[in-house]
Parts: structure tokens; C-alpha cells; sequence
């Protein structure tokens, strides 16, 4: 498995050597500074609004560049960040229990199963307590104990409590801390805020990110800007399931733009199925809802043991119930990584165990908490949880066990980026969920806030200095005819769309697509299945560009436009997630291959063969990518097989 | 209104308010829906409708939404004279069909205000929050080293309320429901969460006079305390933030040599 020459030299991840804990410094001195008075000649375009994007938007403003930002929700404040809800890791160590920075990125290494680089987790340790004291200074209300210092709790099977969080909405307030802080250079003039616009091409000059074309959703109207570097920080891809409980308008339309133009797309297959939704009710179910997997720290996960038991629940006496979590992994129980607690809930309803209405569903049980701690402390802790629940379902969980199923959450891949967060096109540089540096194949619970307000806050305002030192960046215009192929391109698409005119809904396109993608490159893959959803997903591309029906036209609010612009690039996307997943014929995180396990049905990595990066180059729409890699080396954290038991 | 949980199905009827522009003239438009499940939410049962326009050849209803579970703000219909519908403290995302009987009729409307212009159907622009916000509802921190966290204590009462105060969405409900269209709520939970903190008390002058200025100036109306922005909050956020802003904003004009 020797990276071929070219790949070498085009997939130089730049992480620095030496012993790990100063790399991070050394990188930053070894970078060439840009002088104060320069800065200001720099103009930043920064796509997304979310964690990622408004912190980096806010911290390089205040830097003293020229930047401008995007977003497609009528507020930078609507970004999906705002939806999370357990909390964010950082090795403060306040607890006394032993963390440290080297413990966060070792387990982080450990539950991205070794499929993330070395460099890159340990950066993020290290600035993760930075990222708690600069929002503790922005006023984000963290949760705090009678003393008035922070609380912390132990968060998706940590063994030592480092999770911060603000009740069940800590992505609302980290979100709306960076927000503020945007909205201060936004005051201030020094950013230039554009709402309601979508992101609809990349523009390269001579080979270098210049600029973008967006679609005014207000107007219609196609709109270009030009600058010295463009950030995206778009957020991930599990909308490809139609199901999940990303929101709505979350989709990979920017990055799959930026793909097209040269930037490689890496470790698409890895995408993170959480284990503890609510299931589906029905054919109009429209996305899912997460519980917070803070709830398994106190809820007990079972089913019935005999198969199709449909007594209810409360009905169904102790020793006829298999708490299957406790039984097969005693050390970690109910708060087994999400991966392994999703699979599990897969093979009992695969299995006949499954209950509720549809059978595909396991029951997270809170009956024992409350006979320990009362009912007041379980609605002290999981209050808001419960009432969500409750209106969703019209069930009590105080009184019934929940019913709980997987559902697409995140998306550990994305566009593969360098140490300094630059994509493979010089200029471009990717950052949150949009990028894949650092979960590896699994990303363990309260570590996607801390990714995307690390490479925000403290991560991009060092490295983009590098690309204004390093590159001769001559003046562009927005007349140029990059420019100008660019917006023809976005164009004709739109009207290629509404020019359709056939008889499906593009909902039930975007359905059909999830369906393949959820039945086939889901929880479990295998070979058969993969190779029939790319067919599946071809044939169902053809359709769409024949039969869909767009209404109305692209000069005003068109929601159904927007909505068909994304679903043909999902489209054409699904295509490449798979033949990720058909490529990399191990087990490993979130990505599960069933000719890859272990006689007890446990996930076998391939360390030999696997222990890479696959970065995808776009060689057209329907042809099967060209794969560079990245070989991984583990020189810290000895590779092992995860176990739980 | 009964639970309708014991149908299969509903027939329900939607009159639905209907504006192709900013200046086109609107209207409220009847449809039929017949098969609503009690299981759907009220943004899924919607989503039937515009299924249902589609296949008919007919432009779909434009409403605002996102995350679908309550936090990001973007939805924001009037249900039968209501922001957010019947449920209290729920957006109306979150609202679902099982609350509604069999042979139901609801209106929909969009939020109404001078400050938040209609783009489209039941979307109205909200932007002048974020000019509200940008205007002083921040703590004036740059990226850096700031201090430990922990070097600050706050106690635990005074935390929960800020977090109260701050769980605030942006949504628009409370001006909506307010007869005088006032963002006074909305203002106040920023002004009260920073002010509330440590962090925040340093600029609390003048964060207070230019939020309250930037409302003003926004065209959005006074509070004259009919208290149904709190009726109407689906995060709950209590009207004493607005004594505490007006608190703020009174000692504000008493010690601010800003005042110009």
C-alpha cells in the first residue's frame, strides 16, 4: 500500500514532526506572521454560520481582515450547531479525576478506532481548554455548582467527567457566544454579513480559491464575490439519509461544488449513526429527533427477551427483559461508544426483538434511576429531554420506558484538509464538520462543538496567514471570466432544473435517495449491498433529471428550487459515500463491514491494509473517483482493537 | 380542543394567508386536508399540503424551518391567532397533530409587524434582530488567552438566570403576539443574560442604551405590559427581564457619559 509519487506530493498533510506536545507551537512560530497593517488588505470569504464559521468569521475580523460571510438561513444564528444538546469536551481537569491533555487525545485517537492523525487530535486537546475560557468570557452560561465554579459530567462513556455544558442546549449557547462576537465585527464594519444566500460554486484563479458565486434565495439573482481565500465551514452530509437529525437545509451542496473543482473528498463512508433517537413514526416523518446521549448515564437500555413480546413494557417482568448492553460489555454497560450502542440496537431489531409499532425500536428505561434518586433529581437532570419527548410522542417517560433507534447524526468525512486546514486546492481552506481531520472513523460524544470552535477560534486565524505569506495573490475582478464560467455554470443548472418539468416530487426523491443510502451504506454494509446502491443511486439520478417537477421559477423564495439544487447534488454525492464504503472492505468506527467481524459479531479493523486516509479526486459525475492516500502512523497511541467488554 | 389520537386519520381544513411578494397583495386561501395522522407534527402536516399543491400543478406554501426540534428559531407561524399554535412553551415545530380533533379548521398566519416584512407567504424577514444584536448584545472579548474559567465564580442563582434569560431563540414570537409589535422581550433576554454576568457588567451601559436604540430605530413599538410576549414565548423567558432592561436602561441614562 505505497502512495503513489504524485500522491505524495499532493497529499503532504504538513503535520509537523518531534515530540507531540509542542508541535502545535512550533508550527505557529515556524509560520510567517502577517504585519497588522497588511492584514487589512485581505478579504475572507467565510461560507456557514455555525460553530465553525462564526467563530472563525469573528476572530479573524478582529484580527483586522476584511471579511465576508455567508450564510442560507435568514440569520447567521439559525446554523445547525445551535441544535446540539449534551455539551463540549476540554481537558481542564476541574474534576480531579485524572484527565489531562493527553488523555483527551488519546481517547479521541482510541474512539476514532485509529483513523485519525496523531498531529491534528492532539492540537485539538491542547486548545480545547482555550475554547472553555474564551466562552466563559463571552458570558456563555455553562452550567456551574453552588461554589459558582463550572460543572462538568461525564458524557458518552468517558471514564473521567470533562464534558462542559449549558443544561440541554450547550451547541445554542456556544453558538450564539460566537454569533455575538460576529455580530460585534458586524457592528463594528468590519465584517460583511450576507444572510438568505447559497453558495453555488467555487471560483479558482490560476489554480488558487478566489471567490464564489451565490444565489440570493430572496431574489433569485446569481451574486459574485471575490476575495484572497475562501472558508467553508458548510457543516456535513447526513441529510444524503433523508432521515436525520441534521435540519432541514443542512446539505453538501458547497462542498461537492468545491469537490468538483479538485478538492478531495475524504473518508466519505464514515458517517455516525447515533444510537439514541426517537424512532419513526410513520411516512410523513420528516427528520428525527436526537435524545441526548446524556441519557444513558442513568436510562437502561433493553428489549424483551422473548421475540415479538407485545406486552407493554411495565408489563413485562425483570428477568424477562435483556438489558443487552450490560450483558455484552460489562466494563462499559449502557454507555458503550455510540457506534457500538447503535449496532447493537441494529442486531436485536434485525433479530426480532425490537418493539413498539414498526419493531424497530429498543426501550431506554429510567425506572431504576428513579427508584435510586427520586423523580425531581431525573427531572433536575433530563427535564427539557423528557418534555420533548413527551410532545413528540404523547408518551410519559416518567412512567414508560422510552422507545429509542439510531439515526444519522454526523458525518466524521468530509473534505480533506492539511494540518492547516487547507483543502487540496490552495486558498480553500475547510473547517468543522465540513472537513474530516479529526474523528477519525468514530467521533466520540461532546467532541464535534470542540472540533468546530477549535479550528474557528484558534486553529484558522494562524494558518491562513501562511497562505497570504507563501502566495503571490494579484487582484482579481468579478468580471473575470472565471467568474463569469462560474455563474453560466450555476445557471444552467437551475434552469436545467426547472426546465425538467416531470411528474415526482424531488421530497420523494431526497426519500428514495435516503432509503438506498440508510438500507445499503447504513449500519451495516456489505458487499452486495454497496454495489447495488451505486446502481440503485444511478438509476434513481437518471429519474430525477427526467421526471422531477420543480415548480414556479428562480426569480424569488423558492423553496422547492432550493431544495432540487440539493437533492441532485446529494445525487451525484451518494455515489461517491459508497464506493468509499465498497473500497474500504474493513470494520472500523461508524463504518461497519459485515465481511470484516469477529466471531462474536464485534468490528475487525485491518490495520495492515486500512491504516489510511482515502481521499477521493472528482473525475466526473457517474465515474468512479481517482483514490489518493494518506498513510496514517501512529507514533503515540499504539493501535488496538476497541474493547468495551 | 379533545386529543385526536383515536383516529387513523383527520380531515382537516387549513386557511392559509398567501402573498407571492413583499407587495403583492395577500390573502388567506382555503385547503383540505384528508388524511393528517395524529402522529405528524404540524410542519409535517404542511409538508402533505404542499406534496399535495405540487402534484397539483400549484405553488407550495413558503414557511420558515429548519431544525425541527424546537431550537433554532426559524419557525414561526400565527396558528388560529396564536404564535406557535395552542401548546405553551412549544414552538411550532414541535406542536404535533393529536392535539387537534378530527373536522378541525386552522388559520395560519404569518407573523405581523412593521419591523418584520413579509418576503413571501407565512416568511417575514427578521433581520432587524440581528441588527439588534449587533448593536450591543455582546461582550466586547477577542479571541485570545483570556483568563481560567473557573478564575471567575458565579453562583449557582445567579447562572440559572442568566441561562434562563439566554435560552431566548430569536424566534420573533413575542412580537408577534405583542398588540404593539414591541421586541422588548427579545431585547431584554440579551440585555438581561450579559448583565446578569460578571463578564457582561462592564459594558452594560452601553450595551443597554444602543440595544434599546437599535430597537427603536427598527420601528418596532413600546411595551405598554400586556405581558403576551411571555404568554407566547416558546422558551418560557419571564417579563422581569424587561424590568431588569428597563433598570438597566434607566441607570444607564443616570451614569452614562454616552448618551449621545
Amino acid at each position: 500500500m505505497t502512495p503513489q509519487a504524485s500522491d505524495a506530493g499532493r497529499l503532504d498533510s504538513k503535520a509537523p514532526g518531534g515530540p507531540i506536545e509542542t508541535r502545535w507551537d512550533r508550527h505557529r512560530f515556524d509560520m510567517k506572521l502577517v504585519n497588522p497593517a497588511n492584514k487589512r488588505k485581505f478579504h475572507v470569504l467565510v461560507v456557514g454560520t455555525g460553530l465553525a464559521g462564526a467563530s472563525a468569521a469573528a476572530s479573524l475580523a478582529e484580527l483586522g481582515y476584511r471579511v465576508s460571510v455567508f450564510c442560507i438561513q435568514d440569520s447567521p444564528r439559525r446554523a445547525h450547531s445551535i441544535a446540539a444538546q449534551g455539551g463540549i469536551n476540554a481537558a481542564k481537569n476541574y474534576p480531579n479525576d485524572g484527565d489531562s491533555i493527553y488523555r483527551l487525545f488519546y481517547d479521541t485517537i482510541k474512539g476514532g478506532d485509529f483513523r485519525a492523525r496523531e498531529s491534528n487530535v492532539y492540537r485539538l486537546a491542547q486548545v480545547s481548554n482555550n475554547i472553555i475560557d474564551q466562552c466563559a468570557a463571552q458570558g456563555v452560561p455553562f452550567a456551574r455548582e453552588y461554589g459558582g465554579h463550572l460543572s462538568n459530567r461525564s458524557f458518552g462513556g468517558a471514564q473521567v467527567s470533562r464534558t462542559f455544558y449549558a443544561r440541554g442546549q450547550t451547541g445554542q449557547q456556544l453558538l450564539l457566544g460566537a454569533y455575538s462576537a460576529m455580530m460585534r465585527q458586524v457592528g463594528l464594519g468590519k465584517i460583511k454579513m450576507f444572510p438568505r444566500r447559497e453558495m453555488l460554486d467555487l471560483v479558482k484563479v490560476e489554480g488558487v480559491a478566489r471567490g464564489i458565486v451565490c444565489r440570493n434565495l430572496v431574489t433569485g439573482e446569481y451574486e459574485r464575490y471575490a476575495g484572497d481565500a475562501v472558508v467553508l465551514a458548510t457543516g456535513g452530509y447526513g441529510n444524503v439519509f433523508y432521515l436525520s437529525t441534521n435540519a432541514k437545509a443542512c446539505n453538501v451542496t458547497a462542498s461537492w461544488r468545491a469537490h468538483k473543482h479538485g478538492a478531495f473528498f475524504a473518508n466519505p463512508c464514515y458517517t455516525q449513526i447515533h444510537p439514541t433517537c426517537i424512532p419513526v413514526s410513520g411516512d410523513h416523518q420528516s427528520k428525527l429527533t436526537l435524545m441526548s446521549e446524556s441519557l444513558r448515564n442513568d436510562g437502561r437500555v433493553w428489549v424483551p427477551l422473548e421475540k415479538g413480546d407485545t406486552r407493554k413494557p411495565n408489563d413485562i417482568p425483570e428477568e424477562e427483559r435483556d438489558y443487552y448492553l450490560e450483558r455484552r460489555y460489562p466494563a462499559f454497560g449502557n454507555l458503550v461508544p455510540r457506534d457500538v450502542a447503535s449496532r447493537a440496537a441494529k442486531e436485536r431489531c434485525d433479530a426480532g426483538y425490537g418493539v413498539g409499532a414498526t419493531g424497530f425500536a429498543v426501550y431506554l428505561d429510567f425506572r431504576d434511576a428513579i427508584a435510586r434518586d427520586g423523580e425531581d433529581a431525573i427531572r433536575a437532570r433530563y427535564g427539557n429531554l423528557f418534555q420533548m419527548y413527551e410532545r413528540i410522542t404523547g408518551e410519559d417517560p416518567y412512567r414508560v420506558p422510552m422507545r429509542i433507534y439510531p439515526a444519522s447524526h454526523y458525518t466524521m468525512g468530509g473534505l480533506w484538509v492539511d494540518y492547516n486546514l487547507e483543502s487540496t486546492i490552495p486558498g480553500l481552506f475547510v473547517l468543522g464538520e465540513a472537513n474530516f481531520s479529526d474523528h477519525g472513523a468514530n467521533r466520540l460524544g461532546a467532541s464535534a462543538l470542540m472540533q468546530g470552535l477549535a479550528d474557528g477560534y484558534f486553529v484558522i486565524p494562524y494558518t491562513i496567514g501562511g497562505h497570504f505569506n507563501a502566495r503571490a495573490l494579484p487582484a482579481v475582478s468579478t468580471d473575470a471570466p472565471q467568474f463569469q464560467a462560474s455563474e453560466t455554470m450555476a445557471r444552467e443548472r437551475t434552469d436545467k432544473l426547472l426546465a425538467v418539468g416531470g411528474k415526482r416530487s424531488i421530497n420523494s426523491f431526497h426519500r428514495a435517495l435516503g432509503e438506498i443510502v440508510w438500507n445499503k451504506c447504513g449500519m451495516a454494509r456489505n458487499e452486495q449491498g454497496l454495489t447495488s446502491a451505486i446502481e440503485d443511486i444511478r438509476a434513481l439520478r437518471a429519474e430525477f433529471w427526467e421526471n422531477v417537477r420543480v415548480p414556479g421559477d428562480g426569480g424569488y423564495l423558492n423553496q422547492s428550487l432550493e431544495h432540487a439544487g440539493r437533492v441532485a447534488d446529494f445525487l451525484e454525492f451518494a455515489e461517491l459515500l459508497v464506493s468509499d464504503a465498497l473500497d474500504r472492505t474493513e470494520s472500523c468506527g461508524g463504518h461497519f463491514r459485515e465481511e470484516s467481524q469477529t466471531e462474536e459479531g464485534e468490528a475487525a479493523r485491518k490495520d495492515d491494509e486500512f491504516s489510511y486516509v482515502a481521499a477521493w479526486e472528482f473525475q466526473g459525475v457517474g465515474e468512479k473517483a481517482k483514490l489518493h492516500k494518506e498513510e496514517l502512523t501512529f507514533e503515540y497511541v499504539k493501535p488496538s482493537q476497541r474493547s468495551y467488554k | 380542543m379533545s386529543a385526536g389520537s383515536g383516529h387513523d386519520t383527520m380531515r382537516i381544513t387549513l386557511k392559509i394567508w398567501r402573498q407571492a411578494g413583499p407587495d403583492a397583495k395577500g390573502g388567506m386561501v382555503t385547503y383540505t386536508l384528508d388524511t393528517v395522522s395524529p402522529d405528524m407534527s404540524f410542519l409535517e402536516m404542511l409538508d402533505v399540503l404542499n406534496e399535495e399543491l405540487l402534484a397539483k400543478g400549484e405553488e407550495p406554501v413558503a414557511f420558515e424551518h429548519d431544525c425541527r426540534e424546537g431550537i433554532c428559531g426559524a419557525c414561526s407561524l400565527v396558528v388560529d391567532g396564536i404564535p406557535h399554535g395552542p401548546q405553551s412553551e412549544t414552538t411550532v415545530c414541535q406542536l404535533h397533530m393529536r392535539h387537534y380533533a378530527d373536522g378541525a379548521t386552522i388559520h395560519i398566519e404569518p407573523w405581523r409587524a412593521n419591523a418584520f416584512p413579509i418576503v413571501r407567504d407565512l416568511i417575514v424577514d427578521r433581520s432587524a434582530f440581528d441588527r439588534i444584536i449587533a448593536a450591543g448584545g455582546f461582550v466586547s472579548v477577542a479571541t485570545g488567552a483570556p483568563q481560567d474559567a473557573n478564575a471567575t465564580p458565579i453562583g449557582g442563582e445567579i447562572a440559572e438566570l442568566a441561562m434562563d434569560a439566554a435560552a431566548c431563540i430569536g424566534c420573533g414570537a413575542c412580537v408577534a403576539a405583542c398588540p404593539n409589535a414591541s421586541a422588548m422581550l427579545f431585547t431584554a433576554a440579551k440585555v438581561s443574560h450579559l448583565a446578569l454576568l460578571p463578564q457582561g457588567k462592564v459594558e452594560r451601559e452601553r450595551r443597554a442604551l444602543a440595544m434599546v436604540g437599535a430597537m427603536d430605530a427598527e420601528g418596532f413599538g413600546n411595551c405598554t405590559n400586556h405581558f403576551e410576549c411571555m404568554g407566547a414565548c416558546p422558551k418560557g423567558i419571564s417579563v422581569e427581564n424587561i424590568a431588569r432592561m428597563n433598570r438597566e436602561y434607566l441607570r444607564a441614562t443616570l451614569v452614562s457619559r454616552d448618551l449621545g
